[in-house]
């Protein structure tokens, strides 16, 4: 393949909601940037989709992304030669494909190849196996809990296994400009153009497995250039943080760095913390691309904000690629208000205690509540010692609350406001108006074998 | 009082840096040495059962510990720590962003022989007066 030295990987969407113009100021502040990734799918991102693709058939996709495509328009006019790679398909990579390729149209770009990869979207596989007499259900069995996909077949909204770099790595190779997907493991976004432009091996664990890891540190977005970083208040120009770039060398070793000029940090603290990141077993890290061993990893600080990783293991990874679904587990809200005073604490207790004494009088036995004082240690109980609570003078008081009827959390919504009048002397904040229910989105992870799935690929152009 | 010259109270944040962040309804927080030399206070103190006696209060289950000498660091799985998780949990945090700080604040009572190989700048005389370990200090510091 390209005889290229390394390559340059940023990302600069850690998640949907992220910087809007991120993307694009990372273009203009690397101008030599070879792929742009962006993540746009939580675990609880698929559910939001299907309930906008159920409103509308053409939806079901990060429309976010396509106001990304609009502003990188004038970059590539300008001759940029970033490609980009995303999961923001969501439900529906199609629909989002076609969305850019008429953004792309508009504008002039008549000859842009866009990528699409499909195939994660495995629900079918898993209502089949949830009705035909529960015979396959124990295949789909909670990962967390053991339980059998039964319990929940009749509520599934959404099931998509977690796909590899190998289609993403295809359109590549067919040289897609913009690479759309569904549900993939997010380093896999990186490792597809390392194998695209590198020609490695798939069995080529180790340089796999390196990638992998330079794709599990940019997956977040600026989590790696100083953002979360326990040393958060010594960064330095945070509201200018820099979105990460993983130069990755053709042996599979990679340094993590930030465009010149960006706030935030690189060091190899921020490296290591964004490294223990949501992992398990650090012997065992399971991707479907590879499974990574991070025990001979080496972090190195060359230079400022430049930081070197190498020394990954891969072996080969496992036969089945995890599944990630959700069902409708019901409704839940949450409400809250600012007391302030002497006993602030004490008085926000009571005070929770008196809203779901009222919806309780009102028929509804809640099946799941909560009452928390927030600036009173609220998330880590026993933490706080309880002589200083007594002398705070002032708490935010959140009540959460959880029910399969709708109708049991609106009431619910509507208990809030009267300790207005009838609460204690010192309650304010409440202008933002009752809480709004929410639907609840239950999360099932299981696994589904490799075999069950076929990942496809198709490119298509800008001109439509 | 012998011993209260031979160990010292300190906070997990002096020597240690963390992250954490959710997989499903459990967690996991990693803790990194500030120092090289604070891994080996960290491997021969912050045991499984410690942190899991830390993160009770929160509900979490069974404690593994994962070492990583080449990072310095070790690697905390707590399962069951978020009360359901992103998607179903009632709590303000219901994604475990917040257990790197709260362990950073657990309180160890360590030899003050371990202390001094980390060799550490000299902290003011009123900071360290707070810090040297009275009896019955070691007991609140479980938490």
């Amino acid at each position: 393949m390209v005889d290229k030295p390394q390559i340059k990987i940023g990302n600069a969407q850690g998640f949907w909601g992220d910087s809007v113009d991120a993307p694009a100021r990372l273009v203009s502040q690397q101008p030599d940037l070879d792929y742009l990734t962006l993540d746009y799918l939580a675990e609880v991102s698929m559910s939001i989709l299907a309930s906008q693709r159920e409103r509308d058939p053409t939806a079901g996709y990060a429309r976010d992304f396509v106001e990304v495509v609009r502003s990188l328009i004038p970059l590539w006019q300008k001759g940029s030669k970033v490609r980009v790679i995303s999961n923001a398909g969501g439900l529906n990579p199609h629909g989002c494909a076609k969305a850019c390729a008429e953004v792309l149209h508009e504008a002039g770009i008549r000859s842009m190849k866009i990528g699409v990869v499909t195939g994660d979207d495995v629900l079918p596989l898993l209502k089949a196996a949830g009705t035909n007499g529960g015979a396959k259900s124990k295949l789909f069995a909670n990962l967390e809990t053991g339980e059998s996909l039964t319990k929940v077949s009749g509520a599934l909204v959404t099931a998509s296994a977690y796909l590899g770099a190998q289609p993403i790595a295809k359109a590549l190779t067919a040289g897609a400009e913009i690479l759309i997907t569904g549900r993939v493991a997010d380093p896999s976004l990186t490792v597809a153009p390392c194998v695209a432009e590198f020609g490695w091996d798939w069995n080529d664990h180790d340089r796999i497995a390196g990638a992998t890891i330079a794709g599990h540190l940019i997956e977040c977005g600026a989590q790696v250039t100083g953002g979360i970083s326990t040393d958060w208040l010594q960064i330095p120009d945070p509201a200018n943080i820099g979105f990460p770039i993983v130069e990755v060398s053709s042996d599979g070793t990679c340094v993590v760095t930030k465009p010149k000029g960006t706030g935030g940090l690189v060091n190899e603290r921020t490296v290591k913390e964004q490294l223990l990141y949501e992992i398990g077993d650090p012997d065992n890290y399971l991707s479907p691309d590879v499974t990574v061993s991070f025990l001979s990893l080496q972090v190195r600080e060359e230079k400022k904000n430049r930081v070197r990783v190498g020394g990954a293991r891969g072996r080969p990874p496992t036969s089945s690629y995890k599944v990630s679904a959700s069902y409708r587990d019901g409704f839940w809200a949450q409400g809250m208000l600012t007391i302030f005073g002497r006993n602030a604490v004490a008085k926000a207790r009571r005070s929770g205690d008196v809203i779901l004494k009222r919806v309780r009088e009102a028929g509804y036995e809640l099946q799941r509540s909560l009452v928390e004082c927030v600036g009173a240690g609220a998330c880590m109980p026993g933490l706080l010692d309880r002589s200083i609570e007594a002398e705070l003078l002032e708490t935010l008081l959140r009540v959460t609350v959880a029910d399969p009827r709708r109708e049991a959390v609106e009431r619910f919504t509507k208990e809030m406001s009267p300790l207005i009048c009838g609460g204690p002397q010192g309650v304010t904040g409440y202008a933002a108006g009752r809480p709004r229910v929410h639907p609840v989105f239950g999360y099932w992870p299981c696994l589904v074998d490799k075999k069950e799935l076929n990942p496809q690929m198709d490119i298509l152009t800008s001109k439509g | 009082m012998k011993q209260s010259s031979t160990k010292r109270q300190i906070r997990l944040g002096e020597i240690a840096y963390a992250r954490s962040g959710d997989k499903g309804s459990g967690a996991n927080v990693g803790v990194i040495a500030r120092a090289p030399e604070g891994f080996a206070i960290l491997r021969s103190y912050l045991s499984a059962a410690r942190v899991e006696k830390f993160f009770k209060p929160l509900g979490v289950g069974k404690v593994i510990r994962y070492e990583l000498p080449n990072l310095g660091a070790l690697n905390f799985v707590l399962p069951r720590i978020l009360a359901g998780g992103a998607s179903r949990s009632l709590r303000t945090d219901a994604q475990g962003k917040t257990l790197g700080q709260a362990i950073l604040e657990m309180k160890l009572t360590i030899f003050k022989r371990d202390w001094m190989r980390l060799k550490l700048p000299v902290r003011s005389a009123q900071s360290q007066g707070d810090e040297i370990t009275q009896p019955g200090v070691a007991r609140n510091a479980t938490l």
